[in-house]
Order: C-alpha cells, then structure tokens, then sequence
C-alpha cells in the first residue's frame, strides 16, 4: 500500500514538473521570439530578407547593416548614421543619472534624519511628482528652459530628466533611509561629525543597494524617452530614441529592414547593458545583507 | 562639584508639556538612573543632556558650562544606545576611532586609545571585524568602547541593555557597574527595568510623567517611597497595596484588615502616628512589601512590633530562594514571601507574621505619603 502510495505521489510529481517546465519554455519562446526575429534579421542581407520567411535563419551573416545603422545610415536629409546621437543620449543620461541619484540621496536623508516642520508635506508634494503625466510640463518646461538660456541644448535635456527623476530618486532613498534607524546619526552627532560628514561616511556607504536601484531605474527611464526628446531637442542634438524613430521613418529608395533591425538594437543594447551589470550589484548587494543579518 | 545639573528644565511638543520642570544634580563619579514606564520623559531628558533634543526653557550645565545652546559635539559627552547604533560600513576599530579622528587626533593617539580601550573591554580580538560579524553582547560592548575612546566628562546610556537576552542582561549589567567603579566615571543610565536601576545606581530618579517623583539612592527609593507611584514601580513583586480604614485600639493608631473573616488590626509604627492620627476613620492605602509579610521560621530576634496571624492561601508560586504566597486582604490580592521549605498549599490557612516596623500609608486621593 505504502509503496504504491509513494509511486503515485512520485508520478504526479514528475507530471507537475514536466508541465511546469513546459509552461515556462513556451513562455520563453514567445518572449525571446521578437528578439530573435531583430537579431537574425540584422544581419541578413536584403535579398536573403525579401527571398525568406521572417523566422528563417540567415543564409549568410553580414555585419553590413550594422555599420551602416551605426556611420551612414540617412536620418532625414543627413546621413550620418546613429553614432552622432548614440553620444548624444549617453552624454545626457549619465549626467542626468548620475545628478538625479545623488541629489534623491540627499533628499532622502534630509527628509528622514533631519526632519523639519513641514518636511512630510514636502515629501507628500514631491510623491505627487510621480504622478504627473510627461504632457502637463511640456509647455511650462519649454518655458522655464527658455528663461534659463538652455532651451535646445544637451544641458537642457539634462535639467529636464533631473527634475523629473527627482521624484522617483528621492522616494527611493527616502524609503530606504527609512529602516535606517535614527540612532545612527545621533551616535555620529555626538562623536562630532557634521550635516555632510554623516551623509559622505555613514548614510551613503550604507546605500549601494538603493543606488543600484536608483541608477537601474533613471537610466531605462532617461534611455528610452522619447517625448521630452523630441520636443526639447532637434537636429544634431536629439537623443537615439528620437534618431531612431526618424531613421526608420526616412522613406528614401528602398525599406532597410536589417538596418533598422540594426538600429533598434544598438538603441536598445546600453538599458540590456545597464540591467546585466547592475543587476548583478544589487543580488549581490541584497544577499550579503541578508547574510550579515 | 556637580558634573551636571539640570534645573528647572521643561519641554513642550506644542501644548503638550512632555517634561514639567527637572531639577537634578548629578556629583563628579556619580552614577544616576533615570527609571520610569514608557512616556515618562526619561530619554527625552536623556536626549536633552545629549543636545540631541533642543529644552523648551530651564538650564542644563555639564561640568560648570552651561550647555543649552551647544552642539552635541561641543558637550564633552558620550552616549551608548539601545540599538547600538555601530557604524555598519566601519570595522570595530574604526567605529571606535570615528570621534578621535573627526576631532582631528594624531594617529598614533587615536591607535594608543582604541588599544587601551580594546583591552578594557575584552575585545580585541574582534578590532577588525565588522558589526554584521558580532553578537548582540559584542555589539553592545563595541558601543561601550566607543564612548569610553572619547574619555568624556559625562556618559550617558540609553537602555542600553534592553535588546539582550537575560542571562546577557546579567553579565554585562555586572560589567558596566565594574568599569563605573575602576573609572570612577559620571553617568547617567535611562531604564524601564526598576532591577537595573536597582542595582546599578547610586541615586535613583523615577519619573512619571514628565516629573520626577522621587529622587534618591535606591534602598531610600525602596524602604521609603517618596508616593504612590513610586511604590508601586519599584520592586519585583511590587508592594501590596491594600485600601484599609484608620482606626485605633489600645492607645495606637493603625488599620483593620481581614481576610474574609475576622477583622484584625496593623499598628503603624511610632513615627506615623501623628500623621495618621488625623485620618482616624477614613480609608487610606496601606503599603507592605512581600518580605514584610513572611512565615514563623522568618530570622531575626523577637520583636514587638509583628503580628501574627492565621490567613487562607489562595495560590502558592515557588520561585526557588522563596516561596511567594497569594492570599486575601480586604479583597485585594496580597503577595507574601516565605521561605522555601515552609510548607504552605493553596487552598490551606497558613500561620504568617506581619512585619509592621516598615508599613507605609498613601492619601488614596492625592497619592502623596501620609507621614
């Protein structure tokens, strides 16, 4: 009885398992699907796309689109490639990373270590700055950025995306810092240590996870914007995402598939970049918390 | 000289008035405890002397300077706290040595102290690990060694074994009362645990909402209950107190008991008599601690002021070095304290005598001593 009991539960077992993996392989399958297509069809050649099917392999691999999406593609009436704008959003994003983060610690540690009247309606209003839609600020952005004398520049693009983090950035830390408890700073205030001794030597060295997180989050959001781009940019000054979209849009001659298969990769790869790299930091970052305890 | 006084200090929080006007004198080598229940104001005050927290109005001098408008840093102070509160990024010798190299002392100073400090604490094995690495009791004694590294005028502790199991609680409770003894150092000790500001403190302040109630060394605080709230608080059992009316008999003025039964009467001991004379026939609470009320077998000569009475025996708790015993008095629940190898069972009447030299009686109304 017992044997046939335990034959039994080893059999479903294995049936649960075998579905289980299914599942998940032809959830795989689907999901890795749209990537598959983008990659194969890079680096097909024209003919070889026109004579097959979508998800047939290449016949022959050429690297040719590639080059031409990076140095020669045409975007409207120059035909430069990406490369120009390839920098352009990276000499724009890591600023705006970098400022968003660092200036979000420091709201964060404010409004938890050094609360001061008002300090929660501060928190709550910049909360509300999560919720605001992209749209609304369109007009009084283009406005402020005119006032300051940055309207149409890469320093332009970064003030916009900082503001506009700030929200999330500070939320962040402002929430980790929440669990950091209080008595630290207080130790630190009586061995002797200032305002921004405290936040440089203790708070921030306790943050790598949160930067982490900070960094993975404005750096997809900033990468793949699209609107304040198009609208706050133009010409040689516009992110790839906006480069992008031209290029594909540019109805010179014949469709380039493979080459805005090229493009669309190389427009995507820093965020898939970003997500590897990063993304091993904080599991790090959150086991060896869990195993200091 | 005092190391700190603290006169007449209050703290609002809006109209809320969490402290109502401190007045404490702390001598250089003393070791005080602030003891209260939660809410009491005691770490607010701690938190005060530390300048963590700014003082409504009232002064604070720590060794003749006073202090209301300086930093922390400034107040030549150092505090441990319940949660440690170690720098979590830092070794064991940089969390030590965090305040001497902010105050911008020469290295080898700084290595000479954390050294020094390391071997008084029993801890230099651990001088490289990180807190993660450490036990609570490690923990506790890293925080220890980082306020003793400053060699400052005033300690001041905040619970600081309140997160230790209690065998721990034990130990290190043993330890800081040595380093106070062999560092003749002032401190000042905020607790809950009315057994730590037992045996820890030369004086005991206890606190009760926002106000000291009693201010003195801890037998005083015991024996001589300054009121209600006090007597209460202090003690493991606490003091029975029993609402009882004032009578006299045979020239003396006391209180009528029962237990159910038969009414008898407590004489008050020869300095309250006065006192109590003018509550004749009204009802006060009577105040007698567990050991007071003890089995025949109780050491001590004859005297004439015990009484001995024949009492039921609700429950019976054996704690080892005592037996506690749950009886009945005017329908309050009364602890008694009797020697272990008495032989006393719930549900039987037990022969128990009643100290009367150490009784106490409150004003049922204000709570204030009757004297």
């Amino acid at each position: 009885m017992a044997d046939t009991y335990q034959t039994q539960t080893a059999g479903s077992q294995w049936l649960g398992r075998a579905v289980l993996y299914a599942l998940l392989v032809v959830f795989a399958v689907y999901y890795l699907m749209p990537l598959f297509v983008m990659v194969t069809t890079s680096v097909k050649t024209l003919d070889d796309i026109r004579a097959g099917n979508l998800i047939a392999l290449p016949q022959e691999i050429s690297f040719a689109a590639w080059f031409k999406a990076w140095g020669t593609a045409c975007i409207g009436v120059e035909c430069n490639g990406l490369k120009g704008n390839f920098l352009n959003s990276v000499s724009f994003v890591v600023p705006a990373v970098l400022i968003s983060t660092l200036v979000g610690a420091f709201n964060g540690y404010v409004l938890t270590m050094w609360r001061f009247r008002g300090s929660d309606v501060l928190f709550t209003m910049l909360l509300l700055g999560c919720f605001i839609p992209f749209q609304v600020i369109l007009l009084p952005m283009a406005q402020t950025l005119g006032y300051l004398g940055i309207a149409n520049s890469i320093p332009g693009l970064i003030f916009v995306h900082v503001v506009y983090g700030l929200a999330f950035t500070t939320l962040f830390f402002r929430n980790f810092y929440v669990t950091v408890p209080s008595d630290l700073t207080k130790a630190a205030r009586i061995d002797g240590a200032g305002f921004f001794t405290i936040f440089w030597r203790i708070i921030l060295p306790l943050s790598p996870a949160i930067i982490v997180v900070s960094v993975i989050w404005q750096f997809t959001q900033i990468w793949n914007d699209f609107l304040f781009g198009v609208v706050f940019s133009s010409g040689d000054r516009q992110p790839i995402t906006v480069a992008l979209n031209n290029l594909v849009n540019t109805s010179t001659g014949v469709k380039e598939y493979n080459v805005d298969m090229s493009a669309a990769i190389i427009a995507g790869l820093p965020t898939l970049f970003v997500y590897i790299v990063a993304g091993k930091y904080f599991l790090r970052g959150l086991t060896a918390g869990a195993v200091k305890g | 000289m005092s190391t700190l006084s603290i006169i007449n200090v209050k703290k609002r929080y809006g109209p809320v008035e969490v402290l109502k006007g401190i007045n404490i004198d702390v001598e250089d080598g003393e070791f005080l405890i602030l003891v209260g229940p939660s809410g009491c104001g005691k770490s607010t005050l701690l938190n005060m002397i530390a300048g963590l927290d700014t003082i409504s109005s009232g002064e604070i001098a720590i060794g003749g300077r006073v202090v209301n408008d300086l930093s922390p840093k400034d107040r030549d102070i150092a505090m441990v706290f319940q949660s440690y509160a170690l720098y979590p990024n830092m070794t064991v010798r940089n969390n030590i040595s965090f305040g001497l190299k902010i105050r911008k002392i020469p290295k080898d100073q700084q290595e000479e102290t954390v050294n020094r400090v390391a071997k008084l604490l029993q801890i230099e094995a651990l001088l490289d690990r990180m807190p993660s690495q450490l036990s609570g009791g490690q923990r506790q004694r890293v925080a220890m060694g980082r306020a003793l590294a400053r060699d400052p005028a005033l300690f001041l502790f905040d619970e600081p074994l309140s997160n230790l199991d209690a065998k721990l609680r034990v130990e290190m409770r043993a330890e800081i009362k040595l380093l106070h003894e062999r560092l003749d150092a002032t401190i000042v000790y905020v607790t809950h645990d009315q057994i730590e500001a037992m045996t820890l403190g030369d004086r005991i302040a206890v606190m009760k909402g926002g106000e000291v109630h009693q201010l003195a060394s801890p037998q005083q605080v015991y024996d001589d209950p300054a009121d209600l709230f006090v007597a209460g608080f202090i003690g493991s059992p606490p003091m029975n107190l029993i609402r009882a009316s004032v009578a006299s008999k045979e020239g003396k003025i006391g209180v009528d008991l029962h237990d159910g039964g038969e009414t008898f009467f407590l004489a008050a001991p020869d300095a309250v008599q006065s006192g109590l004379s003018a509550w004749n026939g009204r009802e006060v609470i009577v105040g007698i601690r567990p050991e007071q009320i003890t089995d025949d077998m109780a050491r001590g000569p004859e005297r004439t002021d015990r009484v001995k009475r024949n009492v039921k025996v609700d429950v019976v708790h054996p704690t080892g070095p005592d037996t506690l015993v749950l009886i009945q008095l005017n329908d309050t629940p009364v602890t008694c304290r009797v020697h272990p190898e008495t032989r006393v069972r719930s549900g039987d009447t037990a022969d128990l005598m009643f100290d009367l030299s150490k009784l106490v009686f409150f004003d049922p109304d204000k709570e204030t001593r009757i004297r």
